[in-house]
């Protein structure tokens, strides 16, 4: 692989650009490898990823349905933070934000990490305590957050409205090293280093069936012909229950739809990433100019990926109340993705019922900003075949009644 | 937009005017039952892709639950019924079934 650099750059703009390479191969699958994985999001290259450079495990097949990173990782709204108030989530987020601080540097690709700081607004005499009380928590798990005053948040953020008529703004849970990326460039940096490392990267490539023998893992079935394998890794968000039904297991797990939308461009107005909870609504400005704005998740299963228009609706009738001069902002694009919910609203990444399958999903509606920490934990587990980041996010967690309750904890979808 | 006929009050209601209630005929554990059919009841769902069954309340219509036969890829509706029955009725497996073929849900097929 050639090196991406400054003086890459000048050495082709003097030769028409001419001696740029692809950045990933597209190879024929071939009859076996070590290890498959199931899905090329954010996610699944990651884990492929992390089991090369740290586990030494190279010959690996990542297969994707569709096109490298065409599902969630390319319908998120690229929030990074990780001021989840329990210890097992702030170690996997943590984790993974500050394995982005340096992700452009290890992948040599520009994921232009971006930590302009995320504030949660706290609207109501609940979401103050609760902030409070998780910024206690974070300074313990050695997150760095803060709960900031009022006047502080419009400090950061000139145009909030903070004596809203329904929910006025009474402090706000600070970040400072949370931010954005860009999030098709993570998938790309993780597809070029994967592939520079002997991968396999098989795009339009759908599993159709998963073989077993004897409570072991055997291979796939897929639409390129069967492929056999010593470890399978599932990692398809929102049609992990498809899967594991292949695999004869039941997950905890609902699909729903989530939605986003972006506006026209407009000039730099806010440089910090802005959660209202209670209202339901979160917004930042991209580097072109749009804001970027995350709404509701539909309340029944489907895999329409659209969404129900009324949540549009309530999550701009919220914003407009919050930031009153985006109301005459046209909305140029909307988009749904297909989510993964568990019952405590915490991911599984976990060992199965059927040997050598390995399960990383449920990262419901906060996925994106977990992508590096979680490669790093799935490649521990399946190559050990456990992981202290891992372990607590276990499948079982729901028999035994150890849940790690984020859906308590912040008191929406997150 | 989803629309659901309630068939207790027979409007066509937008689904702005109800309520999801999740997966419907899940079997009730109680008391003395142990983790594993715990676990089913309150956190194992069919989740599938194709033709689902669920709970839905006409919440600012009548009020009552009902059961719906609804399609999660397409949205398209098989049919709505009463909530006082444990199992989905014969005609509208039927029906799923013509449409559908090789369509399952939990042990129906």
């Amino acid at each position: 692989m050639k090196r991406y650099s400054a003086f890459a750059i000048a050495r082709e703009a003097l030769r028409h650009h001419t001696g740029w390479e692809r950045a990933w191969r597209s190879p024929e699958p071939k009859k076996h490898y070590d290890v498959i994985i199931i899905g090329a999001g954010g996610h699944g290259l990651a884990t492929a990823y992390h089991l090369g450079k740290d586990h030494g495990i190279r010959n690996v097949a990542i297969l994707e349905k569709g096109w490298l990173g065409g599902g969630n990782t390319g319908r998120n709204t690229t929030i990074i933070r990780s001021n989840y108030l329990q210890d097992p989530s702030a170690a996997i987020y943590e984790k993974s934000r500050s394995l982005y601080e340096t992700l452009s540097q290890d992948l040599n690709y520009n994921i232009m990490f971006s930590p302009r700081g995320v504030i949660m607004l706290a609207q109501t005499e609940h979401e103050v305590r609760g902030y409070k009380r998780t910024a206690q928590a974070n300074a313990l798990q050695g997150v760095k957050t803060e709960f900031i005053s009022p006047q502080r948040v419009k400090e950061l953020v000139p145009i909030i409205s903070l004596d809203g008529p329904r929910y006025p703004v009474l402090g706000g849970l600070w970040q400072s090293r949370g931010g954005t990326a860009r999030h098709d460039a993570v998938a790309w940096g993780y597809a070029r280093a994967c592939s520079d490392m002997g991968m396999d990267i098989i795009q339009k490539c759908e599993v159709t069936g998963i073989t077993t023998e004897g409570g072991r893992v055997k291979g796939v079935e897929t639409s390129r012909g069967a492929i056999t394998c010593g470890k399978l890794g599932i990692v398809v968000a929102g049609h992990s229950g498809h899967l594991a039904d292949m695999a004869g297991f039941r997950l905890p797990i609902e699909s729903v739809a989530l939605q986003a939308l972006v506006s026209e461009p407009i000039k730099p107005c806010m440089d910090v990433v802005v959660m209202a909870n209670t209202v339901h609504g979160y917004m930042s400005q991209s580097d072109k100019g749009e804001m970027v704005i995350g709404g509701g998740a539909d309340g029944y299963n489907n895999y329409t990926q659209r969404g129900s228009f009324h949540h549009i609706e309530e999550t701009v009738r919220a914003l407009i109340e919050t930031f009153p001069m985006i109301s005459r902002l046209k909305m140029l694009r909307q988009w749904g993705g297909i989510v993964d919910m568990t019952g405590d609203r915490s991911p599984i990444l976990s060992k199965t019922p059927v040997e050598g399958i390995f399960m990383n999903c449920g990262w419901g509606t906060g996925g994106f900003k977990a992508i590096p920490g979680s490669g790093f934990a799935m490649a521990e587990l399946m190559a050990r075949g456990g992981s202290s980041i891992a372990d607590p996010f276990s499948m079982t967690r729901f028999r035994e009644g150890r849940f790690i309750d984020e859906s308590v904890a912040a008191g929406v979808a997150h | 937009m989803l629309t659901l006929q309630c068939p207790y009050c027979g409007v066509q209601c937008d689904e702005t005017e109800l309520s999801p209630g999740g997966e419907a005929h899940l079997t009730r554990f109680g008391p003395g039952s142990d983790d594993t059919e715990f676990e089913q009841y309150l956190f194992l769902r069919e989740n599938p892709r194709g033709v689902h069954f669920e709970r839905w309340r006409h919440a600012y219509g009548c009020g009552k639950w009902f059961h719906a036969a609804r399609c999660t890829m397409t949205l398209e509706v098989f049919g709505t019924y009463p909530a006082q029955v444990t199992e989905p009725p014969a005609d509208l497996i039927e029906k799923i079934r013509e449409k559908r073929p090789g369509w399952r849900w939990r042990d129906l097929a």
